[in-house]
């Protein structure tokens, strides 16, 4: 679909533009300037959880909702399913991307894997908004062995 | 449980939605970060080109394949087209029966310079015009309409009733009245234009956050330096 083009592009510029490399090399530095892009995904996410169908705000297991996110919101966004979800059903969820939409048109395999955070900020945040929503507190992070492929680990905060 | 990804309606509003508020969580940073109203529309300015340079490829990829040697065969090219992106009838500029003249294309920009000497001719000009009307349905939904707006041909206007970028925007904040709030149209369309070496000013004429009934993109193609070297000689 053509709507996927204009938002992968646009997706890239906003971390050229918002991304600065903080001058000092601290690793303080590096996450106000990610936290500023999570903080656009979560109010996205948040945003777009307002906007899903019905039905899926009536979830109350935190697996549903998760099962939920790999599936059907990845599809709405990416257009594809996430390829696997793990969990050790104590609030910790692996969710596994092994062709990441935003990061394939980078790079394959070792290269850029330092850059490749940056790009799934957004997305960190997207996620953590739309299960914010959905009625779940939660901290997510992202990590890259090998691009295309991340990781993007959700740990659901118990009230 | 292994199924095709199923294509249900409400994940196309998802994705359509998805771009309007990463839009919007955009401008709003940019205001966050810039007090000055020029300051972020120089900046939505400058990210629209950084698109427009790269969605001029992924149109001209999804549009058309062929090189085009002479106007007939863009007609044909525009008669496939138009089966997929219909388009009005009539050209608003020549008023001319838009099948019988050459006078809209989604043929690829490049290609039509190349069998046409005539560089800024109004009816090349319309053809970009026109194109763009096909990309902006492709890539945001709507078609807006395209006028002229001065006698030596060189100032359009495309006209938008509906713009989606601003869909879920109400009013600009307090204290931003000058913002252009869809400032990355303007970049992503002068970007776009400079990847087919033309030169152009693009601005918001009127904007219907601003109180407007439409909002309207003018457009002014730059008289380009003649490139000497790249003349046949005689």
């Amino acid at each position: 679909m053509a709507d996927t083009v204009l938002f992968e592009l646009l997706h890239t510029e906003m971390v050229a533009e918002l991304w600065a490399p903080d001058p000092d090399p601290g690793p303080g530095g590096q996450k106000t300037s990610l936290s500023v892009l999570e903080s656009m995904g979560f109010r996205v996410g948040q945003a777009l959880g307002e906007r899903l169908p019905q039905e899926t705000l009536g979830f109350r297991e935190e697996l549903e909702v998760l099962k939920f996110l790999c599936k059907d919101l990845w599809v709405a966004v990416f257009h594809k399913q996430m390829d696997s979800l793990r969990t050790n059903h104590q609030g910790t969820y692996v969710l596994q991307d092994n062709s990441f939409p935003l990061l394939v048109p980078m790079a394959s395999g070792r290269q850029y894997v330092e850059e490749a955070p940056k790009f799934l900020a957004f997305t960190c945040g997207l996620l953590c908004g739309a299960l914010g929503t959905l009625g779940f507190q939660s901290l997510v992070t992202a990590s890259v062995t090998a691009l295309p492929a991340c990781k993007f680990q959700v740990v659901i905060r118990k009230p | 449980m292994s199924r095709p990804v199923p294509r249900r309606p409400e994940y196309h509003k998802i994705n359509r939605d998805l771009l309007v508020l990463t839009y919007g969580a955009l401008v709003a940073q940019l205001c966050k970060d810039y007090e000055k109203d020029e300051d972020v529309n120089k900046y939505l300015d400058k990210m629209g080109y950084g698109i427009g340079t790269r969605l001029v490829e992924d149109f001209l990829a999804r549009s058309c394949v062929r090189r085009c040697h002479s106007y007939s065969e863009i007609t044909h090219i525009i008669a496939e087209m138009n089966v997929l992106f219909p388009l009005p009838p009539t050209c608003p500029v020549t008023g001319r029966d838009c099948v019988d003249a050459p006078a809209f294309a989604t043929a690829p920009f490049i290609h039509i310079f190349q069998a046409s000497s005539h560089k800024n001719q109004p009816q090349v000009l319309l053809i970009l015009l026109q194109s763009q009307q096909v990309a902006f349905k492709m890539y945001l939904g709507v078609t807006p309409s395209v006028t002229c707006n001065n006698s030596s041909k060189n100032e359009f206007s495309l006209i938008l009733d509906k713009n989606p970028l601003s869909e879920f925007v109400e009013e600009l904040p307090a204290g931003r009245s000058s913002l252009c709030y869809c400032n990355l149209l303007c970049g992503i369309i002068r970007g776009a234009l400079e990847m087919v070496h033309l030169a152009v000013d693009v601005m918001f004429l009127q904007d219907r956050l601003k109180g407007d009934s439409v909002t309207e993109i003018g457009i002014t193609f730059l008289k380009q330096p003649e490139k000497k070297k790249y003349r046949r000689r005689k």
